[in-house]
Parts: structure tokens; sequence; C-alpha cells
């Protein structure tokens, strides 16, 4: 174990090297590319005994990681934004197919208009993909959460995404605390044998054309139909409601650190005002919490570390009895709201003594978002809650109207 | 060259398969699978392929067989052999990529050019039954010119992407144009390819009985007949150098037997080719002969 | 580990789209004394069983035609070199099996 001053990026391609990742594929894109560039120079240096494929396109950056893990190998890419919609189809493909593929995404906004800065958009507009969803807040949970990402994506069969926001933690140095390669062994075993057969003596055909309803194979046995292997996928997400936190546990176990598990709390326990969010925000928002404590507010931070499968159940558990949960969103589904916020609802529906959810979108497109403007937000909320409003639509931090007239 | 006869005898393609009286791929698949012994892995896009391979849980192929997304199959490929060459399983089997020409030409020419480009070592197999017959013969960037589809009512106006002249510009080691109608040519060309490595790519022209409108007992004679009037030519190039093969190799010296006239004369799709049209495709069928012809016979120095 | 573990992986079998021989209107038949491997005595020739897209042949002296699956497309008969094989009507080989006909509308030889 040392302690090293690295950016988020060099985080994860650490954590990609101490998993002894056997193939690498990705394409250059602001603010990923540090990652890759990493990754092939210890691949040429041979200090990564692993494959590099340098593709042309995001697309076959996934497409390279699907058929390296379909036979067995350990795979690996990282993008951002514009890379991730591209491969969007491939998103889709690698969680359908079960591989358990680790993907990180340096958050970044989406064009048009072009963007290289931060938000959340990209990962949230694929969160129903099948993939588990993790969020990180600090260099150091990028570092811990990509290994640990191996681990359940392989438990599960199933892929993950370590999300992380662009520059704000990608380009961002912060000492982060490296454990040695034995420590991570001792953790991550080498991946055991696939659900794929891709085997001459024992030949499939993975991934063919499935009917809705189930049918017999050769031997008249009824087989699952596309339903019942995608309620097979759902569930498998939901466990990792358990695997997520017991990586969680045992990461904790070895290296004495913590991300939270499923979620992160600061100043929670007596809180009547709840701050919700992914990210890096996370950490912003204990300072707000910190400052708003100072005026007498009761006021507490709850992170989102899985943001899918999304924790509803300790999410309703965390938040009984409080009065506001005011969720800060990077991200926004046009002509509704922000994805947590629409999210945390659902989840809190009819539940008699939820709280209150009041939705905040900000730092779209790497808008700076500031502790001031942040409790000022949570002012705007409590005084929305006290004036009788339970719901509202969401409120945009730091817009200048008068720039759109 | 291998006579028909001493084509193994082991199957990898099971009857009572998915797809279509008279179809193409059958006939050269049988003759793929045969060249490299079942030790391979097929990967292979939405085509109609993917219709014969059958629904699930059952497999009319008894080899290992990877589906993919349209667009991916050659990244695909390289990451399956990327993936068995990290795990030590480099030996066990050829990676062979096979797609139709809308998967090749069209959608899935990008990661063709780009596993083209880093040399990836396995085979592709382009099957081109010249449209995109598994949605319904509607036109692809390999679909010849004057072929009626179901997205060129009147006829295409285009003549067809020469995709190995492309991928032959990318300096892979093995280029080859084939034909479904010459199961051995086809088998030499895969054996060939299997014992070389890096990217292979095999361009197999494929009559479709149901796409080109015509009786399925004709796939074979019309598969011939294209042979026979240049407009699909059998030919090989290891290493930048071009020959001929097979039967194109014996017209370079007979000549060109039949007029493209006598080629379309017998496929529905080529119905609405006017005389114009017709004497536009013989004049670009012709160019290209010749120039084939002069490159096969530098080729031999 | 996952108790969900299960993908759509199939194995292989002949018969994925079932008795793919009842798809055929017409069955090729060997008049075996003008195949060309049985005037030789040798195995000659099998161009039938090379053509055939549904591996429906077995090389031999004359090559062996499986009906079960053949799907009649008639491209054996057509490429023969020597005229041995011929499509006949699968009705008048009389061995049909006629479906169930509750009805009774198939009735006279169903033809309809």
């Amino acid at each position: 174990m040392s302690v090293r001053v690295m950016t988020g990026n060099d985080a994860a391609a650490t954590a990609v090297k101490l998993a002894r990742t056997q193939v690498i594929a990705a394409y250059p894109i602001t603010p990923q590319s540090p990652v890759v560039e990493s990754l092939s120079t210890w691949v040429e240096s041979g200090e990564l005994p692993a494959e590099f494929v340098a593709v042309e396109s995001e697309h076959s950056a996934l497409s390279v990681c699907i058929g390296a893990s379909t036979v067995g190998a350990r795979a690996f890419t990282a993008t951002s934004a514009n890379g991730l919609a591209y491969m969007t189809e491939q998103v889709w493909w690698a969680a359908g197919a079960r591989l358990p593929i680790v993907m990180c995404v340096a958050n970044r906004a989406m064009a048009a208009p072009w963007s290289v800065l931060n938000d959340q958009q990209d990962s949230m507009s694929v969160r129903d993909a099948g993939w588990v969803q993790l969020y990180c807040r600090d260099n150091q949970e990028i570092l811990d959460t990509t290994v640990q990402a191996f681990h359940i994506a392989e438990e599960l069969n199933a892929p993950v995404m370590v999300c992380y926001d662009g520059f704000l933690l990608s380009h961002t140095m912060m000492p982060v605390d490296v454990p040695d390669a034995g420590t991570v062994d001792g953790f991550l075993p080498p991946r055991t044998a696939p659900l794929q057969i891709v085997d001459t003596a024992d030949p499939r055909n993975v991934g063919p054309v499935t009917l809705a309803d189930p049918r017999p194979d050769a031997d008249g046995v009824l087989q699952p139909g596309y339903m019942e292997f995608r309620a097979m996928h759902h569930a498998a997400l939901l466990e990792a409601l358990d695997a997520v936190p017991a990586a969680d546990r045992a990461w904790a176990g070895i290296t004495g650190r913590s991300s939270g598990g499923l979620l992160s709390e600061y100043l929670l326990d007596d809180a009547d005002t709840v701050l919700v969010a992914a990210g890096s925000l996370v950490t912003q928002l204990t300072l707000v919490a910190d400052g708003l404590r100072a005026e007498g507010v009761r006021a507490g931070v709850l992170g989102i570390r899985c943001y899918r499968p999304f924790p509803a159940e300790a999410l309703r558990d965390r938040l009984a009895g409080r009065s506001l949960a005011v969720v800060f969103d990077k991200a926004l589904s046009y002509g509704y709201q922000g994805p947590i916020c629409e999210d945390l609802k659902a989840a809190l529906y009819d539940g008699g003594d939820s709280p209150a959810v009041h939705g905040v979108v900000c730092g779209l497109g790497g808008r700076d978002v500031t502790p001031v403007q942040l409790a000022s937000a949570v002012r705007e909320a409590r005084a929305d809650l006290e004036a009788g409003m339970r719901d509202r639509a969401p409120h945009w931090i730091g817009l200048v109207e008068g720039s759109m007239r | 060259m291998t006579r028909v006869t001493e084509l193994p005898d082991a199957e990898h393609l099971l009857s009572g398969n998915r797809a279509c009286a008279g179809c193409g791929i059958g006939t050269g698949l049988r003759a793929i699978t045969k060249a490299l012994d079942g030790r391979m892995v097929l990967v292979n896009p939405a085509s109609c392929l993917t219709v014969l391979g059958g629904m699930y849980p059952i497999s009319s192929l008894d080899v290992p067989w990877v589906n993919v997304a349209f667009p991916s199959t050659a990244a695909s490929a390289a990451g399956v052999r990327a993936g068995l060459r990290a795990l030590g399983r480099d030996g066990e089997m050829t990676v062979l990529a096979m797609a139709g020409d809308g998967g090749t030409a069209d959608i899935g020419i990008q990661a063709l050019s780009g596993a083209a480009e880093r040399n990836d070592d396995f085979i592709y197999v382009c099957y081109d039954n010249e449209a995109y017959m598994n949605t319904g013969t509607q036109r692809s960037g390999s679909t010849p010119a004057g072929a009626r589809t179901t997205t060129t009512m009147a006829g295409k106006r285009e003549n067809p992407k020469d995709v190995p002249a492309i991928m032959e510009a990318h300096g892979v080691p093995y280029v080859a144009s084939t034909s479904a109608a010459f199961p051995t040519d086809v088998y030499d060309k895969v054996v060939r390819a299997r014992e070389m490595s890096g990217l292979r790519y095999i361009h197999m022209n494929t009559p479709c009985p149901s796409g080109w409108s015509f009786d399925p007992k004709d796939s074979i004679s019309i598969g011939k007949l294209a042979v026979d009037a240049g407009v699909v030519v059998l030919y090989e190039i290891v290493d930048g150098v071009f020959r001929l093969t097979g039967r194109s190799k014996s017209l370079a010296k007979a000549g060109l037997q039949v007029p493209v006239a006598e080629y379309v004369a017998g496929q529905g799709r080529f119905k609405t080719l006017g005389e114009a049209e017709l004497a536009g495709v013989q004049r670009w069928v012709e160019e290209r002969w010749s120039a084939y012809v002069a490159r096969d016979a530098a080729g031999q120095r | 580990m996952s108790s969900h573990q299960r993908i759509s992986m199939s194995r292989p079998s002949p018969g994925e789209a079932g008795r793919t021989g009842d798809w055929r209107s017409s069955r090729p038949v060997m008049q075996a004394e003008l195949c060309l491997a049985v005037k030789a005595d040798t195995a000659t020739c099998q161009l039938c069983w090379a053509y055939c897209p549904d591996a429906c042949f077995a090389k031999g002296v004359p090559p062996a035609i499986e009906l079960e699956y053949c799907k009649g497309c008639g491209i054996c008969a057509q490429e023969c070199p020597s005229g041995a094989i011929v499509m006949v009507p699968e009705r008048e080989h009389g061995v049909c099996e006629m479906p169930e006909d509750p009805s009774g509308d198939l009735a006279e030889g169903g033809a309809r």
C-alpha cells in the first residue's frame, strides 16, 4: 500500500491494472482519454500483460470487450458522453448477453451543442440497459470501486459501469491509497468459467434468435423464452443490492476503506432535510450540510453510490420520518425532471412517513455549482415546503435568465 | 486444386435448418466448415445466416457460434481472438467472422476497416447475396446496377462497391473472391486462408432464390453463369500477388462465355433492366474483366 | 454466486426448423443406373452431395438421399451431369400424409 497523488483517470487505470485485466479496448474521448493512454503504455511496456486493441470507434471498443468476455477474458473499456451514446447498442448487448465487462465513464455532457465538460446525462441515459451503475465521490473511490466492479460483475454475470465526474475528478489530483497487487489478488481471483461456452468439443450457439415463448429443446425439455431470460437478468441485477454492499464490506475488511455500499451518508441520523445526489456533488454537499447546520437547519447528505439497481428499499428506510429530500441532478429527462429525482419519488410513493421530494437541476454542460448556490437551493426548497408545496417542477441552479432573451 | 470427391465427408451444417430451399449459404457454409474441419468459432451478426443457425434452444451448426451486433462483426471477432490469446487458447480454433453484404459493405465496414488496418487475426467471409435479404430484399452497397429491390423498384442505378478492392487497399495478407456455386474454390480459399495469419478476407457470391427471383433449383447454375459472364470473378490476392482461380482462370484463356444478358435473363430482379442499362453493365463487366486478366498475367511474371 | 445464471445458448441438433422434408412439393429420385459413380463403380462425381445446401446427401455409389429434411430445391437434379436425379411430385409417390380433416374439406384427394 502506498499513497500516491493522482487524477481520477489515473486511479481508474491503476485499478484496471491491479485487477489483472486481460483485454482492453478503448477509443479516445475527452475527458476519458488518459485512462486508455496509461493502459496502452503499460501494455506496451509489459507492465500489464494484457491484449490492448486500439479500435476505430467506441462501438468497436465495447464490441471487442464483448467478444473477449464471451470467451472468458476479463475485459475493460472506458468512455464519455457521445462515445457512450455511440456504443449504446453494445451497452445493451453486453448486459443482455450477461457479460461481466467493466466500463469507466468519465461523465461528460451530451452534444449538441458541443461541451467537453461535466454533467451526468451520458450514463443516466443508459440506466435502463441492465448494467450495474456505481457513482464515485472522489479519486480513492474510483480506484476502490473499479476493483470492486470486477468482483461484482463476475459474481452476477452482469456488466458494471463505474461513473465519475469528468474533469472534476478525472483530471483533478488527489491522494489515493494504492493497494499492492497481492491485496487485490486476494480480493479478486481470476475470472472463473463464464456462462458462455465457446468450445469445439461442446459447440454452442451463443445469443441466437430467442422466441417470446419458451420452446422445447431437442430432448423435449422446455427452455426459457425471451421474457424468461429478461426476468432472470432483472433478478440478477436486483441481487446487486446485496452484492454491491458485500463487495464494499469485503474490500473494507482488507483495506479499511468503505465507499458506503449502496448509499453514502453524512450527518444523516438526526437530519430533517436530506440532500441527495450522485458523484462528486455528494462530497460538495457535505460542506453545504455543515453550513446549513451552522444556520440551525438539521441537514444531512445521502449519496447514491449504486444507481442501478436503484436502492429503493434502502432509500425508503433511510428517508422515513424526514421532512424533505432535496435531489440535485446533473442530468434531466427533458420534458420531465431529473432522473434521480423521479426515481426517488417513485421509490417513496405512498410511503406514509416519506419526505417531500424537491428536485434541483444543476451543473449541466460543466456549469460551476458552488456551495453557496447549493445552500440557497436547499433554503428555497424548505421555503416551498413550508408554503405547503409537496411537489414542484425542478429548480435550476444558476440560470442567467437575462441571457436567454 | 481440390476435387469434389476429395472434399472431407464430415458435415458441420445440420439438415433441417431454417434456410430457404436452394439458399446458396448452405452450399458455401458446408465448404467453409469442411475447410476448417470444425475447429472454428463462427462470429455472426444479424443476417440470413442467423436464421439458418436457428432459434434457441437448437442450433443448426455443430461448431461454436457467437451472435454479435450488426455493425460489430469484425470488432467482435477481434475481441474473440484477443480473448482467446489472453487465455492461452489461441491454438484451439480459427476465428471465422461471417456476415452478409449489408453487414459488410454497409453497416459493418467501419469495424472491418479498423480490424483490417490493425491486421487482426481472423478470417472474414462476406457472403454476398447482393441485398438485405433477411429483411426482405432492400438494396445494399453490394446490389448490382439494374437489380430491383424493395427500395429500388425501378432498378438500382449504381454499380456495387468493390469490397475486395477496399480490403486489398488495406494491405491485408489475403483477399479472395469466390462463389458458393464453386464449393471446391471456396474450400481451397478457406484452406489457404486458414494457414495464414492476420486478417484474411473472402468475398463469396451467394445466389438467393427469393431475393433474385429464380427457381431454387437454379441456385448453382446462376452462380456459375455469373462467373461465365464475368459478373463474378474467382481470384485471390496473396501478399499482394493477384491470380485468377478455377473457372475464371480457364476463362482468361477461353474468354468470357456468355453475355451479361444471358446471366440476367433468368432472374426476376432484372426484369426492369432496359437495353441501355444492360449495355452499361456489360461495359462495366468487360472493363473489370480486362483489368483482372491483365493483373493475372502480370502476377504470373 | 447469483442464482439467475442462464443465458440464451443453443445446442446443435438436426431438424431445428422441424421436419423440413414437409416443405417439399417434389422429391429427388435417384435413377442409379444413370449415376456416373454407379457406372464407374467408384465414388466419382458426387456433385449432388457437394452442392446440396442442406447436407441431405451421403457420399456413395450412388450418393444416398436423406428425404427427412430434403426441402426439394431441385439443385441436385438440375446439376447432375448425367440426368440421374429427377424431381418427382410428392403426390405421385402416394405417400403424402394427409393432414387430419375433421371438416371433410380435404376429401377427394385434397384437391384444394
